[in-house]
């Protein structure tokens, strides 16, 4: 295996939770909900995805359980946010700190065992190209599915009935409510789905990044999610674009380190987040195509008029 | 009603009194932690030591903790929520709650304080540190008998003289083995991120090096090492569990003795304002058990260890040049402890630029 190789091969484990997440949360603002809780989702996502593979065994029952865990952490913000019309700001924030707590808890029994890694999954044929074989075709379970769900949503949001629907929510939950589309159930089930892919991103973290249990293992990575939403503008195929670009710069800064160039750590470690400045601020210089994608509800409460 | 409020003061005021009764009767020695007590490195060596004080001590004191405290203003308010909290003793754990440590102590005077691994004390603050370059030593001379290719990778935390003074002493006893082998630095700038560590580890075996060691908390890197079917070090706690097939030793922290014995000059009122800085000999360190290599490196590693111990080596003994080629220490010479602990300079052999 080449070391260009070996690269890319850290570059999609790394950038792979980052695209799950933010697509989760792209789906969920898009209809207009705020959902800070990206990071305690994760975290949530990743211990039980954990504790599932070790109480059954199997590491797919694990990936269930962090997908189904996401989804129901997710809920109790859906229920405060969108039930109760909680601010949506400060129930976020609440759930992160939620989560790293719950996480922790659950997860004290697990400290310092070895996990379960997710197999490999060698898809005949495609597998033996070279190159791009191994790198793209010889990957996990959750590696595919981030992929897939990369090309379903984009084709969900832009292509179908249901897609329409969510965007016409986020942009004006009130005319929407008006032509007689269920604001209220729409925004749970997208809260649901971030949710949802959260607790997979997490799920990620804990059977194929590092399979083991660490408190706090998602490190800010939820935090990072949420800007790549921004920086991908809220359109799916950017999420996956942005979340390689910035583990691509994470990983060659640690590359570049090892090689001895002499270049400042702190610096080569400040370059993935300086990137995402960067991209930022050339893509939003055109302020129209901006505001064209940002869903104008965004965060806004919605009270349907009875 | 009147007697019913009179009732709910009485029994109130009785309550604070107990609650105050009972708090006096317990001497509270706390502690600040910057990681998870179960992050199976750093915190969890600290946490096992108080729980050894708690044990020691039973029901004459009470240990209460806080963890996951980030280095910088929370710090702060965390150090000052305990002091103001009735601890006697406040032990922060963390290189990172050193200014923070001085500054809530000024306002506590009645309030000792025990800071980890930092160079500021006062009255009021002791400092407390283990000789942790000694083990490291003995990894450097273990990596150099191990490896194959002779290039070991090293993911460090953050460039402080702590850490400096590892990487230096780990170069060092490699080179005593193997004058020419190599060491390939990556800061990773964190102390705790398992997925950053992970990456980390692998870039380090991507590049070549067929032994790793590490100045972060998790066993991430251990793990790592162990799915690449390489040979690593443990840090801070035994790490065996993350790679039985993968782990030749570990350098453990053993800080309960240390907390025993100052909570006990609290007690019987002998505590003091000093600079502590043990080592193996004091049993504030000490080596995981030597695995995973044949017995004449095991050999070796514990010849060396006793000779640290009995003081008859010290790891920098000169003679040892600087990076840049000028000399640092004469032949036979030792360095002074001040000089280690504000350590800022590579020794000559280490393949890597210090960031400033």
């Amino acid at each position: 295996m080449g070391i260009v190789e070996a690269i890319l091969l850290t570059v999609i484990t790394a950038a792979t939770p980052l695209v799950l997440a933010a697509l989760g949360e792209l789906v969920t603002e898009r209809a207009g909900v705020l959902n800070l809780g990206v990071e305690g989702m994760m975290i949530m996502g990743a211990v039980l995805a954990f504790a599932a593979t070790h109480a059954t065994g199997s590491p797919y029952l694990g990936i269930l359980a962090g997908i189904g865990g996401g989804a129901l952490f997710s809920l109790l913000f859906g229920f405060l946010t969108l039930t109760l019309v909680a601010n949506q700001v400060a129930t976020g924030l609440a759930l992160t700190i939620l989560g790293l707590g719950i996480s922790g808890q659950i997860g004290e029994a697990y400290v310092g065992m070895s996990g379960t890694k997710l197999p490999q999954i060698a898809i005949p044929l495609l597998s033996d190209i070279p190159f791009v074989g191994p790198l793209l075709f010889r990957q996990d379970l959750i590696f595919y599915l981030s992929i897939a769900l990369v090309i379903g949503v984009n084709w969900f949001l832009f292509k179908s009935r249901t897609g329409l629907k969510i965007r016409a929510i986020g942009d004006n939950h009130a005319s929407a409510h008006a032509l007689g589309i269920g604001v209220i159930r729409i925004r749970y089930l997208a809260v649901m789905f971030g949710g949802a892919c959260a607790g997979l991103a997490g799920a990620q973290l804990s059977l194929v990044y590092t399979p083991q249990w660490v408190e706090n293992m998602s490190a800010g990575r939820g935090w990072i999610a949420l800007a790549l939403v921004v920086f991908a503008s809220w359109r799916p195929w950017r999420v996956l674009a942005g979340g390689y670009l910035f583990g691509a710069v994470s990983i060659s800064q640690l590359h570049a380190q090892a090689l001895g160039l002499g270049i400042p750590s702190q610096f080569l470690s400040a370059l993935p987040y300086a990137a995402t400045v960067v991209v930022l601020v050339l893509i939003s210089h055109n302020r129209r195509t901006t505001l064209i994608n940002t869903p104008a509800s965004l965060g806004k409460p919605f009270v349907p008029d009875r | 009603m009147k007697k019913l409020l009179l009732a709910l003061a009485t029994s109130a005021a009785m309550l604070g009194f107990a609650a105050s009764a009972s708090a006096q009767d317990k001497t509270k020695i706390c502690f600040i932690y910057v990681g998870s007590k179960t992050d199976g490195g750093w915190t969890q060596a600290h946490d096992i030591g108080r729980q050894a004080l708690q044990d020691h001590f039973g029901d004459k004191i009470e240990t209460p903790f806080l963890e996951s405290v980030p280095e910088g203003p929370d710090a702060e308010r965390a150090i000052e929520r305990m002091a103001r909290s009735g601890c006697a003793l406040v032990f922060t754990t963390s290189f990172g709650f050193m200014d923070a440590t001085i500054k809530v102590a000024e306002k506590f005077p009645d309030v000792k304080f025990e800071h980890a691994t930092g160079f500021k004390s006062a009255a009021n603050v002791a400092t407390y540190n283990s000789r942790f370059y000694e083990g490291r030593y003995i990894q450097g001379q273990i990596a150099a008998k191990m490896s194959e290719k002779g290039v070991a990778g090293y993911i460090a935390s953050f460039p402080i003289p702590e850490v400096v003074m590892g990487i230096n002493a780990f170069v060092h006893g490699a080179q005593s083995v193997n004058p020419d082998f190599k060491v390939k630095v990556i800061w990773a700038n964190t102390w705790f991120d398992p997925g950053k560590e992970a990456d980390a580890a692998k870039a380090l075996i991507d590049q070549g090096v067929d032994i790793l060691t590490q100045h972060t908390d998790t066993t991430a890197p251990m793990q790592v090492a162990a799915e690449r079917g390489i040979k690593a070090f443990g840090q801070a706690s035994d790490m065996i569990k993350a790679g039985p097939e993968t782990q030749l030793t570990a350098i453990v922290d053993t800080w309960g003795a240390y907390y025993i014995k100052r909570t006990e000059q609290l007690l019987d009122g002998t505590w003091k304002s000093e600079q502590v800085w043990d080592g193996l000999k004091d049993g504030i360190l000490t080596m995981a058990p030597y695995t995973n290599m044949p017995d004449d490196v095991k050999k070796m590693a514990e010849d060396t260890e006793a000779k640290i111990r009995s003081g008859e080596l010290h790891p920098f003994t000169g003679p040892i040049k600087k990076q840049d080629g000028s000399d640092w220490l004469a032949d036979g010479e030792k360095p002074e402890d001040k000089v280690l602990l504000g350590m800022n300079f590579y020794i000559a052999g280490v393949d890597d630029k210090l960031p400033q």
